[in-house]
């Protein structure tokens, strides 16, 4: 038996999308295999599987050299594989012991028949892992008040505690810091000694190089590359995980570079939002790169008043300001495109003319009354403008295409006449055609004069639309880069950067 | 499941539950008129419908609007006891004006609706349990300001308020005050950019906060509107039983959620038409009158109204399940 664990040939799709196609993964027992690639690369599809999550479309799974089907989080357990998620999800209000033990709670068996739950005996083994791992946390916590740092170390010890052959870690140290990162190498240390198999997924080249013996990469689902760590470097790397031609063409022009019309200045707000200071100009598209959790969107909110600023500055063409209500921002005439169009960008109880006319009401309406006649005409002006495809705009939002959505989103702020405009993460999950359109569209308004912010995770995306782009690395800015140092290296360099320094 | 076309055309069943509501009303009024022409369709009878309808309109009509926000008050009952007996004490003849005791009873509604608001927007309480706890509460103070006891020997011109009709017709004046009411909270929900905003803190209070509305003060706004309502509701109980009863209006919040409820508006928020609380209302109403006039006993006429609840709610559950 040499590898514990085999994944041969896996495809995946998602509505017609191909995630994963005809991937392998082959893992020896006691190494640490580190799966890398950019966001979306389909590496916690992969891990999904596995975990028999999702069900793969074809492909095969052998553990210890036998075919296997995983129907569910709990078989895969039962077959010796566990997980630790990179969003945590413990029972808030439970004790850490309990937590440790869910679904498999130690039980003592009272006048013969009754089985209770024994609390003392898990409070017991939790100690005993814990002073093993030399972590210093009361089995008795409530969950609740634990740190993020604290919450991750539990969940680890967990996915440790169950004694599996195949562990695999999504980004483990996402939440912990670096005295907690010993702790974790430490256990991983001794697990490859026991001759455990660790899948390793992570973003920070120090630690891969730190730890992996093996490293495998994803690229746009398929496989980019695999081989031994001792072999590769941190460029050759980064070239795998991006490798790919620019295919799509950013419809790019030069525009003329105004003045200042937004300026930050030592901006703060808890740890996504570290001291960052930038300057924008109209007529200018500044792109905001960085990898996911590093405070893109964080910084963003900051400005627009979602979560207010706990200190710095804000000028806006000049003028010191204060936003602590996204109303004060519009007021100012900024508007924000927010990442997630369902959660925050509409209300999808309504029409399409409705939500068109969500943030300018007020301009359409005289005396507090509404004029329908001004509101429906801004409707079907934008309609037609942004080509949005309705059958009227009395019609439910919810019937649109997720790229038609996005359009009466961006309708709705372009109604209320911004100078400023931010862009998160404007075209996750819409199809190239209407891409397209919205990069033209920013080309459009950036021409006009405005000030544009759009963050990205896609690196030709960010690439393709900027003048410059800002690189944040853990609620810092790591880096900036105008368009002529323009290259997926520099800005990977810089947003694996620990600490918001370069390493 | 009705199928979704592409360009945004939906087929007519999204409108099965605008419009089953008005049908079932048609229905059961048409039945009961050819069953009973000589109870039901007598005009005396039919106002004494309107009349049951009134009272319960108007508690509704605020109910509507804290529901649409994404709300619920369970207060209401409570107010209306409270601001009665408060109104009563302000309306033993020769004492004050009239205008006295309504006031004081519509202060004491907008007390309630604001300690019911700050809770909701600005100490994120769930709007169940504040106003769980304002209506046990204020049924407390309201039978500590009254002794316990009903406050009798109130003014004509108070006992007035409520009984009587519009000059020269058959019209009861508490239909008067209903009707105004819910055309007034329709103008303000269709028509304005305060009712309009409702929705969109009921349809996506997130997005509603993005797109610059001030979320938490439209909150208080709401179970403000709905506190002075009630109040207003507890002058005319009063009025009508010529008392102001600590005990008045016990189970009321109950009757108004189901009319909103009926009324085809969403128990989660954002969608809803001001006319369905009307024909809600008068649905409750009507029923209660033909199950009265069919000798059906009280107890089954209380399975009937639950099953018509559980119906309600059913339908739109269906509705929103088809937009997702």
């Amino acid at each position: 038996m040499e590898y514990i664990l085999e994944m041969k040939d896996i495809c995946k799709s998602f509505s017609g999308v191909k995630v994963l196609d005809r991937v392998s993964l082959s893992v020896k027992p006691g190494e640490v295999h580190a799966l890398m690639g950019e966001n979306g690369a389909g590496k916690s599809t992969l891990m999904k599987i596995l975990m028999g999550i999702y069900k793969m479309d074809s492909g095969s799974i052998l553990i210890g050299g036998e075919a296997v089907t995983v129907s569910g989080p709990k078989d895969a357990i039962s077959k010796g594989i566990s997980m630790i998620h990179q969003e945590l999800n413990p029972v808030l209000d439970m004790e850490v012991a309990e937590n440790i033990f869910i679904g498999r709670e130690r039980v003592k068996t009272v006048a013969g028949k009754l089985k209770l739950v024994d609390k003392a005996s898990m409070r017991e083994e939790t100690e005993e892992l814990f002073r093993d791992m030399n972590i210093s946390i009361n089995p008795k916590a409530v969950m609740r008040y634990l740190s993020v740092a604290e919450t991750q170390l539990v969940e680890i010890v967990k996915a440790i505690s169950l004694k599996s052959k195949i562990v695999i870690m999504d980004e483990p140290t996402s939440a912990i810091t670096e005295k907690e990162v010993l702790v974790l190498f430490e256990q991983i240390k001794r697990l490859k000694e026991q001759g455990v198999a660790i899948i390793y997924i992570s973003h920070k080249m120090d630690e891969i190089f730190k730890i992996a013996d093996q490293i495998t990469v994803l690229r746009d689902g398929a496989l980019a590359g695999s081989g031994a760590a001792a072999e590769l470097d941190g460029d050759k790397l980064i070239s795998m995980m991006v490798g790919r031609e620019i295919k799509q063409v950013y419809p790019k022009e030069a525009t003329e570079i105004l003045d200042v019309v937004l300026e930050v200045q030592e901006l703060n707000r808890g740890k996504k939002v570290k001291d960052v200071s930038f300057r924008l100009h109209g007529g200018e598209v500044l792109g905001i790169a960085g990898l996911v959790g590093s405070g893109r969107s964080e910084l963003v909110e900051t400005i627009f008043g979602i979560r207010p600023a706990t200190s710095g500055k804000i000028f806006v063409k000049g003028q010191a300001v204060t936003i602590r209500h996204p109303k004060e921002a519009i007021a100012h005439k900024i508007a924000m495109i927010t990442e997630d169009r369902k959660q925050t960008g509409l209300n999808l109880k309504t029409s399409v003319e409705q939500n068109i006319s969500l943030v300018s009401i007020k301009k359409l309406s005289r005396a507090g009354i509404i004029d329908k006649g001004q509101e429906s005409e801004a409707a079907d002006r934008y309609i037609k403008s942004l080509n949005i495809k309705t059958h009227s705009r009395k019609a439910p939002i919810i019937s649109l295409s997720g790229g038609n959505q996005q359009k009466v989103v961006l309708a709705k702020w372009l109604l209320s006449e911004p100078d400023i405009i931010i862009f998160d993460e404007p075209t996750r999950g819409i199809d190239v055609g209407a891409k397209r359109d919205i990069y033209l569209l920013i080309g459009e308004l950036a021409k006009q004069g405005k000030g544009i912010i759009v963050i990205s995770s896609e690196m030709p995306e960010v690439m393709g639309i900027s003048d410059r782009i800002l690189v944040m690395s853990e609620g810092a800015v790591a880096g900036e880069l105008n368009r002529d140092e323009f290259s997926q290296e520099a800005i990977m360099n810089y947003a694996s950067a620990r600490g918001g320094k370069k390493s | 499941m009705s199928e979704r076309l592409g360009d945004g055309r939906i087929k007519w069943r999204d409108n099965v539950r605008e419009f089953g509501i008005l049908i079932a009303f048609v229905l059961i009024v048409a039945i009961l008129m050819v069953i009973s022409p000589d109870a039901f369709a007598q005009p005396k009878n039919l106002i004494g419908i309107v009349k049951q309808a009134s009272i319960n309109g108007i508690l509704a009509c605020g109910m509507m609007f804290v529901i649409l926000s994404g709300g619920i008050d369970l207060s209401v009952g409570s107010t209306i006891a409270l601001a009665g007996v408060m109104a009563a004490h302000f309306a033993h003849p020769d004492t004050y004006p009239l205008i006295v005791p309504i006031l004081v009873a519509l202060l004491v509604g907008l007390a309630v609706g604001l300690v019911n608001g700050l809770g909701v927007a600005y100490g994120g309480i769930p709007p169940f349990i504040i106003t769980l706890a304002t209506m046990t509460a204020v049924r407390g103070v309201a039978l500590i300001a009254s002794g316990g006891s009903p406050v009798y020997n109130l003014s004509d011109s108070f006992n007035g308020l409520a009984s009587g009709f519009i000059p020269g017709t058959i019209v009861p004046i508490l239909a008067v005050y209903f009707l105004i009411i819910i055309l007034v909270s329709g103008f303000i929900l269709t028509k304005t950019v305060f009712g309009r905003r409702i929705y969109t803190i009921g349809g996506n209070d997130v997005a509603a906060k993005v797109s610059g509305i001030n979320v938490k003060r439209m909150r208080l706004s709401v179970y403000a509107i709905s506190g002075v309502l009630a109040g207003f509701a507890g002058v005319l109980l009063a009025s009508r039983t010529i008392s102001g009863s600590p005990t008045a209006g016990q189970g009321y919040e109950l009757d108004a959620i189901a009319a909103v409820i009926i009324g085809g508006i969403s128990m989660s928020g954002g969608a809803g038409k001001w006319y369905g609380t009307l024909i809600g209302a008068l649905l409750l109403a009507v029923l209660a009158n033909g199950l009265d006039i069919l000798n059906v006993s009280s107890n089954y006429q209380m399975v009937i109204k639950g099953a018509i609840i559980a119906i309600a709610v059913l339908v739109d559950i269906r509705g929103k399940a088809r937009n997702e």
